[in-house]
């Protein structure tokens, strides 16, 4: 750990043991919990449905291309769409059957506008793929490691669901020395990487090492929030006398955000604008450990996922591991399905996630938890006038001042939002769930990052539009002066034809004269 | 389920009506240790008070043609009044409340565009208004008389005082100590002399003293401040600030001319100080963003109130420093913002600190 930057009587208090090693979160809140909801029963596998919905994009980056056709039968596990381009993850068919449809499907998006979707016709015998997983994954190549992890489409499973074979690939390349494994799990309700910790720690340490392999990272930690007792024991049981150090982190919002964890754990700050990388930290979430470890040992794809089941209005809350493209509704079934009083239906956590206008929509490889919530639980109220109580300044993570950023958002001047930090909010919500007169701050922020967003794309568009009309007036004034300057080459060319032919005219009478004037003289 | 709502879908148990509703509460204790001390026409005065600044603000919100209910609701006025009454003198005729109600809830709230708009503190705009305009009602300061006790004035005789302008009689009025302390060195009598048998630190801090009628419980008022500091509805910075800001300069003069200037613990617990520091410096709308802001801020207010008291044309100065640093707030939120994370304090990105960690 950095602790040579560190001031000296903090060092000197952690060397007394009075105080802990962890650095301090600026800000933060503490939402309550309602982990209990879901926390106690065990992971149930999703009976499997009839029908799947694989949407061909489940990752930031580009979306796959499928290499598969309507009525192609499938194994579990086979490739259905190819990555694409530097930042993209490949798809695989989450149960064995046959492809029935190519085309668009609604998306787990608030908008629920449709996008490519291969709809899958389970035949109930969930066949795997003949797997061929290497005999000592340890044994392979970091580059390797890092190519299988891609092949097997392995994305962030925090939510972000970035490719975690371009992590590693960057995190080689900028010689990481840290990494971070992320089991925070922060969000409200949200139980899953609680209870995969708690049931499967050994394959997540196995699989925290093959990434430590993949990156050569030599300090590697585990932070857990304290209110996970029972996942900390299993993770430090599996992990001890290994490499792998196990991280008792206090339980505060936003806790699992990447750069929060960073600080957390090793006192830095990732540079604005930059990547973990940059400071020599990895971090991964352990969830995705886990699917590093199935498809290193088992040669195993990500074809599922646990997600949590939650919310005052679900009749019985739980973990299920449930197949890629299962519709929420097939979730929330197997979960004893909606109370009456089911007020809004959230994909994600309730603080970052977005909301779900119809359960009918499929699950993804970033989707944490399926929820539907009470009135009392969304806690809706008319937003008021800001009474500039700084409360939001207090829980910024990133120590913004969110009240001055709504302000000049409300004044028309997103530009202005972005002087006092816009480009630094993570989004996190902390703000707006304290704001005592319920503005809805986030909401601001997003939608002046939207406009701002759409401003640049209008304004790269405007100048590629004017490169455009420039390069076409240029043409057409070439081709005019190429057309002037050919008539001028036909009149100048047909003159000179018309001069010879006159000479060569005038030659020739000249000569019929002296011909016929010679004749004249020899008669 | 058809409206879409942005994240978060949680959010914690506040509301702006809550905030007001504790700081309310914190205030009843001394409250009603002045009610008690002062008897009925304090009561009287509180309820002139309040009953105004509910009227001005509903007939403000209905001529903006906003929605009159909500507002009402959130307790602003009722505090903004309630603070008001609290740092007049007792005794004070009714129209005194009246106008300065009127004073902070049209003029130095709603004018500026209603709450969370106003630049100065309405309660202090206030208090100062009435002192500038009014400097004899504002001065007339009772001697402590418990509404128990036997010369106290009855119900009938209460409404006499507060709404017919009855005086009272001579043996009851008195000075504050600060009022003593300035007149009295304005004929060049030394202090220990002046202060005489004036100050007696338990009785200062009981608050059996004469003064304006909320602010002479330097207790009670503690308690409640310490009270909103738990709840979080506002945090150490301003009050220890501002009360270090009045104490540090005090500690110094004292030390060098004991004879001409008051000590650190007087000044503490005179005048309108601790209520001050704890209920009207930390207005949220009238006080800096920033921890650092909020400090410089606190200070400031202290500092001036000290300068005022010892050097100015009136013996108190709480009210004046606080709208002269309310001024000075747009100036200290853009100076003192908060370190932005994975930024230095200009503004710049960090630089990728991997070889210096080497």
């Amino acid at each position: 750990m950095n602790v040579a930057s560190e001031p000296f009587l903090k060092r000197l208090l952690v060397k007394a043991g009075l105080s802990s090693s962890l650095h301090k979160l600026r800000g933060g809140v503490h939402p309550e919990g309602r982990k209990d909801l879901s926390a106690e029963p065990p992971i149930r596998v999703l009976p499997m449905p009839e029908r799947l919905y694989v949407p061909l994009q489940q990752h930031i980056g580009a979306p796959a291309r499928h290499l598969v056709g309507v009525g192609e039968v499938v194994k579990k596990g086979q490739l259905l769409a190819a990555s694409q381009g530097m930042v993209s993850a490949p798809v695989h068919a989450p149960t064995s059957g046959r492809v029935i449809a190519i085309g668009d499907f609604p998306g787990p998006h608030p908008s629920g506008l449709p996008m490519p979707t291969l709809t899958i016709e389970a035949d109930g015998l969930d066949a795997w793929i003949d797997a061929d997983p290497p005999a000592d994954p340890f044994a392979l190549s970091p580059e390797e490691v890092a190519t299988r992890v891609g092949a097997a489409g392995i994305v962030g499973l925090g939510g972000a669901a970035f490719p975690a074979a371009v992590k590693l690939n960057l995190s080689r390349r900028n010689e990481v020395r840290t990494l971070i494994m992320n089991g925070g799990e922060c969000e409200p309700y949200l139980t899953c990487d609680d209870r995969l910790m708690q049931e499967r720690a050994a394959q997540i340490v196995e699989g925290i090492r093959l990434i430590a392999h993949a990156t050569g990272a030599g300090e590697i930690l585990v932070g857990i929030e304290d209110n996970k007792p029972d996942a900390i024991a299993a993770m430090t049981k599996a992990a001890a006398g290994g490499p792998v150090k196990v991280v008792k982190v206090p339980a505060m919002y936003p806790m699992g955000s990447e750069k929060q964890l960073i600080q957390v754990l090793t006192g830095q700050e990732v540079p604005a604008g930059g990547r973990a990388a940059d400071i020599g930290v990895l971090v991964h979430n352990v969830g995705t450990a886990y699917a590093v470890q199935q498809a290193l040992c088992l040669g195993r794809p990500l074809v599922s996922r646990i997600i949590t089941v939650s919310g005052g209005a679900i009749m019985a809350p739980g973990n299920l591991e449930a197949p890629i493209g299962a519709l929420a509704a097939d979730l929330v079934r197997a979960c004893g399905g909606l109370r009456e009083d089911a007020a809004r239906l959230v994909l994600g956590g309730p603080m970052m996630g977005t909301q779900l206008t119809s359960l009918d929509v499929p699950v993804i490889k970033g989707s944490s938890g399926v929820l539907a919530l009470t009135v009392q639980e969304v806690e809706q109220t008319r937003p008021g006038p800001c009474i500039r109580c700084s409360s939001c300044v207090r829980a910024c993570p990133m120590g913004l001042l969110p009240l001055e950023m709504a302000a000049r958002i409300r004044a028309g001047d997103p530009a202005g939002a972005v002087d006092w930090g816009l480009k630094d909010c993570i989004a996190c919500g902390s703000c707006s769930y304290v704001c005592p007169s319920h503005i809805p701050l986030v909401h601001w922020f997003n939608h002046a990052k939207g406009d701002l967003a759409a401003r640049e794309r209008l304004k790269m568009k405007n100048e590629a539009t004017k490169k455009l009309a420039d390069e076409r007036s240029a043409r057409m004034q070439r081709i005019a002066q190429e057309r002037e300057e050919a008539a001028r080459l036909r009149a100048a060319k047909k003159a000179a034809a018309d001069a010879a032919k006159k000479a060569a005219a005038e030659a020739a009478a000249a000569a019929k004269a002296a011909a016929k004037a010679k004749e004249e003289v020899e008669a | 389920m058809t409206t879409l709502a942005h994240s978060p879908h949680a959010h914690a148990q506040t509301s702006v009506g809550q905030v007001m509703g504790t700081v309310m509460l914190a205030l009843t204790p001394a409250t009603l240790f002045g009610f008690w001390l002062y008897g009925w026409p304090a009561i009287n005065l509180w309820v002139v008070s309040l009953g105004v600044a509910l009227l001005a603000e509903a007939v403000s919100l209905k001529i903006m043609g906003r929605p009159v209910r909500g507002a009402l609701l959130d307790g602003s006025a009722l505090l903004t009044a309630w603070l008001l009454a609290l740092s007049l003198p007792p005794w004070a005729p009714w129209w005194l409340a009246a106008v300065g109600s009127l004073f902070a809830i049209v003029l130095a709230k709603q004018i500026f565009g209603g709450l969370g708009q106003n630049l100065f503190n309405p309660a202090m705009a206030a208090r100062v208004m009435l002192l500038i305009s009014f400097p004899l009602e504002m001065t007339s300061w009772i001697a402590p008389l418990p509404i128990t006790s036997a010369g106290a004035p009855g119900f009938v005789e209460g409404l006499a005082i507060t709404f017919a302008g009855m005086a009272p009689a001579d043996g009851m009025t008195s000075a504050t100590l600060l009022g003593h302390v300035k007149t009295e060195l304005g004929r060049d009598i030394v202090l220990p002399q002046a202060l005489g048998s004036y100050f007696d630190p338990a009785t200062f801090m009981l608050g059996q003293r004469a003064g304006s009628f909320g602010e002479t419980s330097a207790l009670l008022l503690l308690i409640g401040g310490l009270v909103l500091i738990v709840r979080r509805v506002i945090t150490w910075h301003i009050p220890l600030a501002m009360l270090a800001g009045v104490a540090l300069p005090a500690l110094l003069a004292n030390w060098i001319a004991p004879e001409a200037y008051l000590a650190p613990g007087l000044h503490l617990l005179s005048g309108g100080l601790i209520l001050a520091a704890f209920f009207i410096a930390t207005d949220p709308v009238t006080s800096p963003n920033s921890a650092s802001g909020q400090l410089l801020f606190g200070f400031g207010i202290g500092g001036l109130t000290w300068i005022i008291r010892t050097w100015g044309g009136y013996p108190e100065g709480v009210a004046f420093a606080v709208m002269l640093m309310n001024a000075a707030i747009p100036v200290i939120d853009r100076y003192f913002k908060p370190r932005i994370y994975g930024r230095d304090r200009k503004g710049a990105a960090l630089a990728p600190a991997k070889e210096a960690t080497r």
